[in-house]
């Protein structure tokens, strides 16, 4: 018999701290919150390009569509996963956040919070309608940089005060595994650290002193490579939290163990390594990269398919052995053992289902000669709404039906579960006729990020018109699912209190048994975050460099909307 | 660390797929040339109208059947619009843009680059095939976005 990761399975049935509960329920709101605004958004972009409205001429199309970009895939996922994460590190590493990480977490709630209300106000405003992406020599008013300056610094307060929970933990369990969630919380924002520095370098040395008008120019290849250094890890920043529901709470909802802590572990350690150097792949369509070095890139982005195969085999492995521990027959028995009717595990489910088609097209997009011909076009819209929009969203969403209950004191009725289920399918329902209309017409170069236009009546455009009201239709079905998304938040918020026995537990899953014990080395931060360096410096220290020795000419700043 | 038999067929599988993905690509790109479009070569954007070769935006013949493109992408529109290149025609494009960053796009075809301010990029493509091709912006540029396109004559 050998020891296994020690989980916190009796702190299931102790109560959450009331207080880490209020920064729990507060990051959540939020979360939730920006979900519904964004997606009015998105329900109007939708109509707009199905020919079926015009807006109203204080509303541009771009604004709206700046703002679903920013509510959807910044404000949505960053306070959900901290919500999520802060729950996870008080409940499996002490049952209470030391004073410290609590400070930190309200900390960087009011920053973030302040920076998502003034880069709200100045989207509104028509000051910033530059996209999500606010890609130079578009320039937006100074104070929606300074916004994202808040958002960014309050996520790594949020951060720190994770590391400090899990410091405190080790100091205090020495000679002990450090638990599942409190390992994967720290990977996930170390990843989260170490990606958001080429952000952070833009926006504050370039962005910010040229929309000011302190600098006359900025480098246009620079800021975008800075961008893209971040910009593909922020995905794996969505991916891993919904991979911790995955390996720590899926198998406990379906009666089961988690596979194996070591490899669980290693997959999050590779994530960490390989997230970062991969950016070109968004930039394969540019000057100024060297083909060599898009290459390159190419590779490494290959290779962070890997932990994602792990944790595939890792889900389908759980539920087999689980099946068949109850009884199941034959090669698809257990099937018929999972919960499908349990929303807490269906709409993860789901989210897992889709990921293989979501998993198959970034392939494609990562692919040099496939990549031009869906570059910018709807393909791409249609690849990230079935991975961040349904993988990662019906994920959280499945998490926050027993979290809010559980921080709350409250129960999961059959009632909202059963609402769960409902809200779920009309999801999948709304997103297969969306973003299969997406990838169809991108595919003959219906372009994303567009307004309404049928490009003078030119034949290839007339033919995306179907597409578009496809795509109109399936955005209104999913827009009644973020309606239903909202009411369910609001239920479980007022669910009857529930005592020992029905409060909503916390699902944390114990390891099956496993031959080895977890290798002591998977926790040697700096191990990996000195390989990050080395194959950051690899992939990017020549093109790169080359960029910063000879700079093409700077741009002034331009406001064309 | 222990990996489950099946584990490892399955991530061998996986890994064996992926190298030979790559290997499609890296042939296709460096044997085959079918690279993305690339350029080192940089211009001052504000300049772009009294530089070579932008000065003189258009065709220019370089061969039997085979041309440069030199092509300049605004806000809002392309220049020179409505091309008219002959069927068969090997074209080594060249594009750039004096404000902001915007796609060029020809519809059923392979053509999708960026266009940057400070850079030029360079892609070519023979025009197998007779017809009026759609020229558009598939990179957000400003409120006149949706109207950016011109077409490529082709017979």
């Amino acid at each position: 018999m050998t020891a296994t990761a020690i989980q916190a399975s009796a702190a299931d049935n102790r109560p959450f701290d009331a207080k880490d509960g209020k920064l729990v329920i507060a990051h959540l709101l939020v979360a939730f919150t920006a979900l519904l605004i964004g997606g009015i958004a998105g329900l109007l972009q939708g109509l707009v390009r199905g020919g079926m409205i015009e807006l109203p001429s204080e509303l541009g199309y771009y604004q709206i569509l700046t703002a679903h970009g920013v509510l959807m895939a910044l404000i949505f996922t960053t306070y959900f996963i901290i919500g999520f994460l802060y729950a996870g590190i008080s409940k499996t590493m002490g049952g209470k956040l030391i004073g410290i990480a609590s400070r930190l977490g309200w900390a960087g709630f009011v920053l973030m919070t302040i920076g998502t209300i003034l880069g709200t106000i100045m989207i509104l405003a028509n000051e910033a309608t530059v996209l999500y992406t606010f890609y130079a020599p578009l320039k937006a008013n100074p104070f929606f940089y300074i916004a994202l300056v808040f958002v960014v610094v309050g996520s790594w307060l949020a951060g720190y005060g994770i590391f400090l929970q899990y410091r405190y933990w080790r100091k205090t369990n020495k000679g002990k595994i450090s638990p599942l969630f409190g390992f994967m919380a720290v990977s996930t924002m170390l990843l989260w650290q170490i990606a958001t520095i080429g952000v952070a370098i833009t926006v504050l040395f370039q962005f910010i002193p040229w929309s000011f008008g302190w600098v006359e120019k900025i480098n246009v290849m620079i800021s975008r490579t800075l961008f893209w250094y971040f910009g593909h890890p922020l995905v794996y920043f969505w991916l891993m939290p919904a991979y911790i529901a995955w390996y720590i709470c899926i198998p406990k909802i379906i009666g089961g163990k988690i596979f194996s802590d070591s490899m669980a572990r290693m997959a999050f350690v590779l994530f960490i390594v390989l997230s970062v150097p991969v950016g070109f792949h968004h930039q394969l369509m540019e000057p100024g990269i060297a083909p060599i070095w898009k290459y390159i890139q190419v590779i490494l982005t290959f290779m962070v398919v890997v932990p994602s195969l792990m944790t595939a085999f890792a889900m389908f492995a759980t539920f087999e052995q689980t099946g068949r521990a109850k009884g199941a027959r034959g090669l698809f028995g257990w099937l018929k053992k999972l919960p499908w009717g349990d929303v807490r595990f269906f709409a993860p489910f789901a989210g897992m289902l889709v990921f293989i088609p979501a998993g198959a097209g970034g392939i494609i997009n990562a692919s040099n000669q496939m990549n031009a011909l869906v570059h910018n076009t709807l393909w791409v819209t249609g690849h990230f709404h079935l991975t961040v929009a349904t993988t990662v969203a019906l994920t959280f969403f499945g998490v926050a039906y027993w979290l809010i209950p559980h921080v709350l004191g409250r129960q999961l009725t059959p009632k909202v579960n059963k609402l769960g289920i409902i809200q779920t399918i009309i999801w999948l329902v709304g997103m297969f006729f969306m973003s299969a209309s997406m990838h169809a017409s991108g595919l003959t170069g219906a372009p994303r990020r567009t307004a309404y236009t049928t490009y003078g009546d030119h034949p290839d455009s007339v033919l995306w018109m179907p597409y578009y009201v496809v795509m109109a239709i399936g955005g209104t079905i999913l827009f009644i699912g973020v309606i239903l998304m909202f009411y369910n938040i609001i239920a479980l918020m007022r669910a009857p209190k529930g005592d020992a026995s029905t409060v909503a537990e916390f699902p944390i899953a114990e390891t099956a048994e496993e031959a080895e014990p977890t290798p002591r080395w998977l926790e040697r931060w700096g191990v990996w975050v000195g390989l990050v360096i080395v194959v950051v410096l690899f992939a990017y220290s020549i093109p790169f460099g080359d960029m910063l020795i000879n700079p093409a000419p700077g741009s002034k700043p331009w406001v064309t909307w | 660390m222990h990996i489950h038999r099946l584990e490892k067929v399955w991530l061998i599988i996986g890994v064996v797929m992926l190298f030979i993905f790559l290997g499609v690509l890296g042939i296709g790109a460096f044997a085959m040339g079918m690279q993305p479009p690339t350029g080192d070569h940089t211009i001052d954007p504000e300049k772009v109208s009294e530089t070579y070769p932008f000065n003189n935006p258009g065709l220019e013949q370089i061969g039997d059947n085979e041309y440069n493109a030199y092509m300049i992408a605004y806000a809002f529109g392309f220049t020179p619009a409505k091309m008219e290149i002959p069927l068969g025609a090997k074209v080594h494009f060249q594009v750039t843009s004096p404000d902001v960053i915007h796609g060029f796009q020809i519809t059923g075809t392979t053509v999708n680059l960026m266009a940057v301010p400070g850079e030029v990029n360079h892609y070519t493509y023979t025009f197998d095939k007779p017809g009026e091709y759609l020229v558009l912006c598939n990179e957000y540029c400003g409120a006149g976005h949706e109207y950016m396109a011109t077409t490529i004559i082709v017979k």
